[in-house]
């Protein structure tokens, strides 16, 4: 089993609303994957077509291999946390992960104490009083105690103060090392992942903008800085992502296999977060006018 | 799943039956009383006097604010599950995005929702019939002196009738939540649905649901036979036969071809047969006693009164076809949910 998900022209479709389309990914396995994206990109849909909340409009998804479905088996290998990670108010701590060890056959309690004791909630309190955070985190053990070979992970610290966020990625990130689990988390602020995942996939207005390897795409990303010129003389190899003019100088975000020759150039490297905005800049402007703008010229 | 579904409802369940035992007590302490008045009423031993009318009249006097009380509130019972049991089964999920988590763990939505409605549905029957039994028992004094089984309100507080309103409800219910996605709006759904359901059913179907029996009677049998005029001419008036225990579907009197006699006839055939009663003014003075009864034994030989009634011994029928026809209804809503929730949700 080499993949994790796998979409092939997977498209949902909300009455004349495409909430996602034309979506073709490959994700290895063994990833943390951040899946990025304004509000309303199509994260959601995403998710939810993986762990068959939803079903595709067109196209197929696969995930660990197999037809997305709703057989215990499958269900089984994949955790998800729901976005606002919703847990039953009346029911207390100690009845959710009861819950979760009555409807997973694969629930390994040992697991679940262990993020208890850790997290040191009250088994007695109720679901219902509990803060986002501890929600988050008991969201997150029910998932992760039942064994799954796929985390997914909706928004999952998005409306968590800066501490819990902390502490509930610090958390993922454990686990993620200890057990032999790949990971998919949304979020719509890049900084919150940037450190913790190694692979990217970028959606704007329901499309994928951007997939791969965090160590791939920012060594073919590349910041050039010099005097003003013309973008359609760039080399064949290089593709302008974003292109700002000043009367003297341009900047250019390009994306490029080959090394930098250049010496007009000023070359540095980017970051996540440039590539990202960058993309879905591209992304957002492609939406507002169907054909193609690579850059804003003077 | 048994577990989750039990843990999810044992609150609701543990109302439900604490308002029975309240009920119970409450009808077991009335009930004996009433039983009592009906001991001690000399009904059980007045064929004999032939003074049933008036001892029957003083007993029924007893007790009439909660004979009143105790019908609606039972044909409530069916209605209330729908809308606190059956409508929040998957709308409050649905609302409050708990389905996320319930149906990402290992167990097939399907399998969630069948233990779900299984447990409620089972719980709703158990509790509305239970309910109809306990009210019949009480009810079963009055109803030796006073029963017409067959009326509406009547025939669906007995019998077995509760188990498909109960069924029903819980259904539209759980259907009107899946569609609705919002608990309020679809216990108000569950509701008027439900109220809708249940009329249609009980003045335009169940009146065609057993063929009926007819009856052709003389006119010199039937109570309450006299004569309206009108300017149109003069109607022919007859009251029903007494069948016992039966539902008098329609009676009307017509001639020996079974037709409906005109109004014109009707009065020339009185001018021709029984002068003096046609001419006798229509306010004020009657009609003399021997001239009625000889004018009476003039139209029983040209007409009949023919009469269209279930007997007593259709009730169970009744009742089968229309607990059957209810819970038609909900395996339908129940399947069409099935699907609902496996195709096109979220």
């Amino acid at each position: 089993m080499s993949s994790v998900l796998e979409a092939d022209g997977l498209g949902r479709r909300y009455g004349r609303r495409w909430a996602l389309r034309d979506c073709t990914l490959d994700i290895p396995a063994g990833r943390v994957v951040a899946l990025v994206g304004p509000n309303g990109a199509g994260k959601t849909t995403l998710l939810h077509l993986a762990v068959g909340l939803l079903e595709p409009t067109t196209g197929t998804i696969g995930v660990l291999g197999e037809k997305v479905s709703d057989t215990p088996a499958q269900l089984g290998r994949v955790g998800f946390v729901a976005q606002e990670t919703p847990v039953y108010p009346a029911l207390s701590v100690a009845d959710h992960l009861r819950l979760g060890a009555h409807l997973n056959p694969g629930w390994d309690d040992r697991v679940a104490q262990e993020r208890m004791q850790q997290l040191q909630l009250d088994p007695s309190q109720r679901a219902g009083s509990l803060s986002g955070g501890q929600r988050a985190q008991l969201a997150l053990a029910l998932a992760v105690a039942k064994r799954p070979k796929l985390l997914l992970l909706d928004e999952p610290v998005a409306s968590l103060d800066p501490l819990a966020r902390r502490e509930f990625l610090q958390g993922l990130m454990e686990i993620a090392s200890e057990q032999e689990v790949s990971v998919i988390l949304s979020s719509h602020l890049v900084a919150d992942l940037e450190r913790v995942c190694d692979y990217l996939v970028l959606l704007t207005a329901s499309r994928i903008q951007l997939a791969g390897e965090v160590e791939e795409l920012l060594a073919t990303h590349r910041r050039l800085i010099g005097p003003r010129r013309d973008i359609d003389s760039l080399p064949a190899g290089q593709q302008v992502i974003e292109a700002s003019h000043t009367d003297r100088q341009s900047t250019l975000l390009v994306h490029t296999e080959e090394p930098i020759h250049d010496p007009a150039w000023a070359v540095e490297e980017v970051s996540v977060e440039d590539l990202v905005l960058a993309y879905m800049r591209q992304g957002t402007a492609a939406q507002r006018d169907p054909s193609p703008v690579w850059g804003v010229k003077r | 799943m048994i577990w989750l579904a039990w843990r999810q409802f044992r609150l609701q369940a543990a109302i439900a039956l604490f308002a029975l035992v309240l009920v119970a007590v409450f009808l077991a302490v009335t009930g004996a009383h009433l039983r009592d008045l009906y001991d001690a009423s000399g009904i059980t031993t007045c064929r004999a006097h032939g003074d049933c009318a008036a001892l029957e009249s003083l007993f029924l006097a007893h007790d009439k604010v909660l004979r009143n009380l105790l019908g609606p509130s039972l044909l409530a019972v069916p209605a209330l599950l729908g809308l606190f049991w059956g409508a929040p089964l998957l709308a409050r999920e649905l609302e409050s995005g708990t389905y996320r988590l319930a149906w990402t763990q290992s167990i097939p939505r399907t399998r969630w929702l069948a233990v779900k409605v299984t447990l409620v549905g089972v719980a709703s029957i158990a509790v509305a019939e239970l309910f109809s039994l306990m009210v019949s028992w009480w009810f079963s004094p009055v109803d030796k002196v006073s029963l017409n089984r067959f009326t509406p309100g009547i025939f669906d507080q007995r019998g077995i009738v509760a188990i498909g309103y109960a069924a029903f409800a819980v259904a539209l219910g759980v259907s009107a939540g899946a569609l609705i996605r919002k608990t309020l709006p679809a216990m108000a759904t569950t509701l008027i649905g439900f109220v809708a359901v249940r009329l249609f059913i009980t003045y335009l179907v169940r009146p065609h649901l057993v063929s009926p029996n007819h009856l052709s009677a003389p006119l010199g049998s039937v109570p309450d036979v006299g004569f309206a005029a009108a300017p149109a001419g003069t109607t022919l008036m007859a009251g029903s036969p007494n069948v016992p225990n039966a539902w008098i579907q329609s009676n009307q009197i017509v001639n020996a071809a079974g037709r409906a006699p005109s109004g014109q006839y009707v009065h020339r055939f009185l001018q021709l047969h029984c002068p003096s009663i046609v001419e006798t003014p229509s306010a004020g003075s009657r009609p003399a006693p021997a001239a009625f009864k000889e004018c009476i034994a003039q139209l029983s030989t040209s007409f009949h009164e023919a009469v269209t009634y279930q007997p007593a011994s259709n009730y169970w029928p009744f009742q089968a076809y229309e607990t059957l026809i209810f819970l038609g209804l909900a395996l339908v809503l129940i399947g069409f949910s099935f699907w609902w929730v496996r195709h096109r949700i979220t």
